[in-house]
């Protein structure tokens, strides 16, 4: 808690409806976000239970210089995955950690199942668990509508709601965050499903007075002259994201048709230029950023004769680009906000939907899948049957798409084609195919994601491939972004949020740390995001690769799968040698 | 000269929050958005407009000082007025009468916040929605 030595945390837990409020002190060791989660993570998960289990905790945190500096803007869940059976852990912008800031809340554990559909409201005065039967089914976008008009707080607020699909127990189904952000990944919105939790509505607007303002605003300024200033976040804010598109397409690491290759002939269309002139209508931000990344499209369309057009409003960001676009094939920038909005509307992950797709689609060319399965014909480009898929998908509507739900790791051990199922520890892959650096590090990453170690960004950087060089460069990364996740900055700013700068931003709100106190906080937080993998089962050597990776040319050439191996080995070393550390 | 805030560019906004983090910080040493003279809202939730509610810095008969039962809200130069928190007897009258709804109120010193046209909001928002304007003065 901002200028207390406690982390505040609130237990809540839906099926005794009873409620806990915790000052620990012990947890500034771990020093905010996914340090402190990771904490109460491990905590209170049952490694060896199923991840739908009602004992499971579902944690969310923030840090300790959330909304009061430039881009600290995320909120971190932590759970266990149902899509991978380990470590979950999902960020999210919007409002969310204003909130909880203003709330006053550091963190929050919620366990148990309600004995009936429900939403949680939170103020600063208030906490109760509001009967949501009606809303069940209901898609995200009304929910929040609904919600809004129900609760008091405009504009202090958050709302954070599940579709059908996170009901439905989707595996990879997402948590919509005031309408344009998400906790996309690994499923945290059927676990939210799983503990009949339609949604949760914060409101915050407790007194915080400044402690030393003089040193406070001073590094305030410093911080947000760089970020609106310099050239440091300007890509974010003009084509936003979906400038990766074309650079990546150039070098032949955008992921195109189930990665059969490594560029798209129709990138163009589906480029963050192409995006911004043909659907930009407008760009926003979430609160405390200056940036404003958010880029949202508008997608309209006819549905009657006599010029009868409805319109949406749709928030579009290079992964989804890559995994609703050039992974199936989908060449223009309409049509890929028309996936999007249904991705959207049925609350499920953007990135493990179109993986999961592209392997469906080359599955059923291979004849392994018919139509009889699949309902509609699936075919690269085909997006009239991509948005029937989706609903099915999300609907569970037979054996086949059930399956899919469950992620393409497991759908293709029951229909066949892993080889062409790309995913790492059975998260689908992110949207770079840019060489040992990506492959290793997506297979490594402790959530198996693209931002736990930047490995794409090493194999786009470095000048000569060198295997110690990748793997300290990927674990040195691992462990300084559990200190940046456990601000919870956003990670776009992490040029901005050096050692240096941080350190200062902590000491001006009376937080002192030396170098060796994070490096050995750092430490202590990775050493136990591991053992809450190993806690559920999860083990670093059983990482298998699908062979696709393989067979189509990455960014920087050709890639031999026993060197892959060879780097994951070298990585796990280093990871047994830091858990075997006193 | 005295100078005015005018918010006439809030279709660009971007819903950042910053000029209320300026504003509270700047003028109440407090990180709360609660304690900003400007507010940012959405109608319509996120997918509606941001529209930012602030003094319009009424000029000529300003209802706000015309409610003060004690003479705490005088006249300021160019637009609005000037709270003399001495004089603040926390009647809430101001608030009441202010037709826009730019008066708040801080719950806990019990004075409302007024807003200064100090421009803190204006220089530090990164998307020209809030800027300032030269006005003579009309007292």
């Amino acid at each position: 808690m901002i200028y207390e030595d406690y982390i505040k945390v609130l237990y809540i837990d839906l099926s005794s409806r009873k409620i806990r409020i915790d000052h620990r002190k012990d947890l500034t060791e771990y020093l905010g976000g996914v340090g402190v989660a990771s904490k109460l993570l491990e905590e209170n998960l049952k490694g060896d239970l199923d991840a739908f289990d009602e004992t499971q905790p579902i944690v969310f945190a923030i840090g300790p210089l959330t909304y009061i500096f430039p881009v600290v803007t995320k909120t971190v869940a932590m759970f266990k995955s149902p899509l991978t059976g380990e470590l979950g852990e999902s960020y999210a912008g919007g409002r969310l950690a204003l909130t909880m800031l203003h709330a006053g809340y550091d963190a929050v554990v919620i366990t148990g199942k309600a004995d009936r559909p429900c939403y949680i409201s939170i103020s600063k005065t208030d906490i109760d668990i509001k009967d949501a039967r009606a809303l069940w089914q209901i898609s995200s976008d009304d929910v929040g509508r609904i919600i809004r008009e129900r609760e008091t707080g405009e504009g202090k607020r958050s709302i954070i709601r599940i579709g059908p699909g996170g009901e439905n127990l989707v595996r990879f189904a997402s948590v919509c965050v005031d309408t344009y952000r998400h906790f996309g990944r690994l499923g945290l919105g059927a676990v939210f499903g799983s503990k009949n939790l339609k949604a949760i509505s914060i409101i915050g607007d407790r007194d915080m007075p400044i402690k030393d303002f003089k040193s406070y605003f001073k590094v305030y300024n410093d911080i947000y002259k760089r970020a609106t200033d310099t050239g440091i976040m300007s890509k974010y804010h003009d084509s936003g994201t979906p400038i990766n598109v074309e650079p990546l397409n150039l070098t032949g690491g955008l992921p195109t048709r189930n990665l059969q290759a490594g560029s798209f002939e129709h990138a163009d269309s589906i480029s963050g230029e192409a995006f911004a002139e043909k659907n930009l209508v407008r760009k926003m931000a979430c609160t405390g950023c200056p940036v404003g990344c958010i880029h949202i499209g508008q997608l309209r369309k006819a549905f009657g004769e006599g010029y009868e057009y409805e319109s949406m409003n749709v928030g579009y960001d290079y992964e989804l680009i890559f995994a609703l676009g050039s992974y199936l094939g989908v060449k223009s920038s309409d049509d890929i906000l028309e996936l999007i909005e249904r991705v959207e509307n049925k609350g499920i992950d953007a990135m493990s939907t179109g993986v999961a797709l592209g392997w469906a689609t080359e599955a059923f060319a291979k004849k392994l899948i018919t139509e009889k399965q699949t309902i509609v014909a699936l075919e690269f480009g085909n997006t009239a049957n991509y948005v029937k898929a989706i609903e099915f998908l999300a609907d569970r509507e037979n054996e086949f798409y059930r399956m899919l739900g469950e992620g393409a790791y497991r759908a293709s051990e029951v229909y066949g084609g892993q080889d062409f199922a790309l995913t790492f520890g059975r998260n689908e892959m992110p949207g770079y195919h840019t060489g040992y650096g990506s492959v290793v590090g997506f297979a490594v990453s402790a959530r198996h994601s693209h931002l736990c170690n930047a490995g794409y960004s090493f194999d786009q950087t470095a000048k000569e491939f060198d295997k110690e060089k990748l793997v300290d460069s990927l674990f040195s990364e691992e462990k300084e972004r559990c200190l940046l996740n456990s601000l919870v900055i956003c990670l776009f700013a992490r040029k901005i949020y050096d050692r240096k700068t941080f350190t200062e931003a902590l000491a001006s709100v009376g937080r002192n740390y030396t170098d060796e106190e994070l490096d050995d906080m750092a430490d202590r937080i990775y050493r136990t995001k591991i053992r809450i993998k190993k806690a559920c089962g999860f083990s670093q050597t059983d990482i298998k690769l699908p062979r696709r990776l393989f067979e189509t040319k990455s960014m920087t050439g050709m890639l031999d799968e026993t060197t892959a191996y060879e780097l994951i080995g070298m990585f796990n070393k280093k990871v047994e040698e830091l858990m075997d550390k006193p | 000269m005295a100078r005015i805030l005018k918010t006439d560019g809030m279709k660009k906004c971007i819903g950042c929050f910053t000029c209320m983090l300026v504003c509270s910080g700047l003028n109440r040493q407090n990180h709360s958005i609660s304690k900003s003279a400007i507010r940012i809202k959405t109608s319509g939730g996120l997918s509606g407009k941001f529209v930012a509610n602030a003094c319009i810095a009424c000029t000529g008969e300003r209802a706000c000082a015309e409610s003060c039962p004690t003479g705490a809200l005088d006249p300021r130069p160019g637009g609005g007025v000037i709270l003399d928190s001495k004089k603040c007897i926390s009647c809430r009258k101001c608030a009441k009468a202010c037709i826009v709804g730019a008066v708040y109120f801080d719950e806990l010193q019990n004075t409302p916040i007024i807003c200064k046209h100090c421009g803190a909001c204006a220089r530090y928002c990164p998307h020209e929605c809030l800027r300032m304007e030269e006005v003579s003065d009309d007292i």
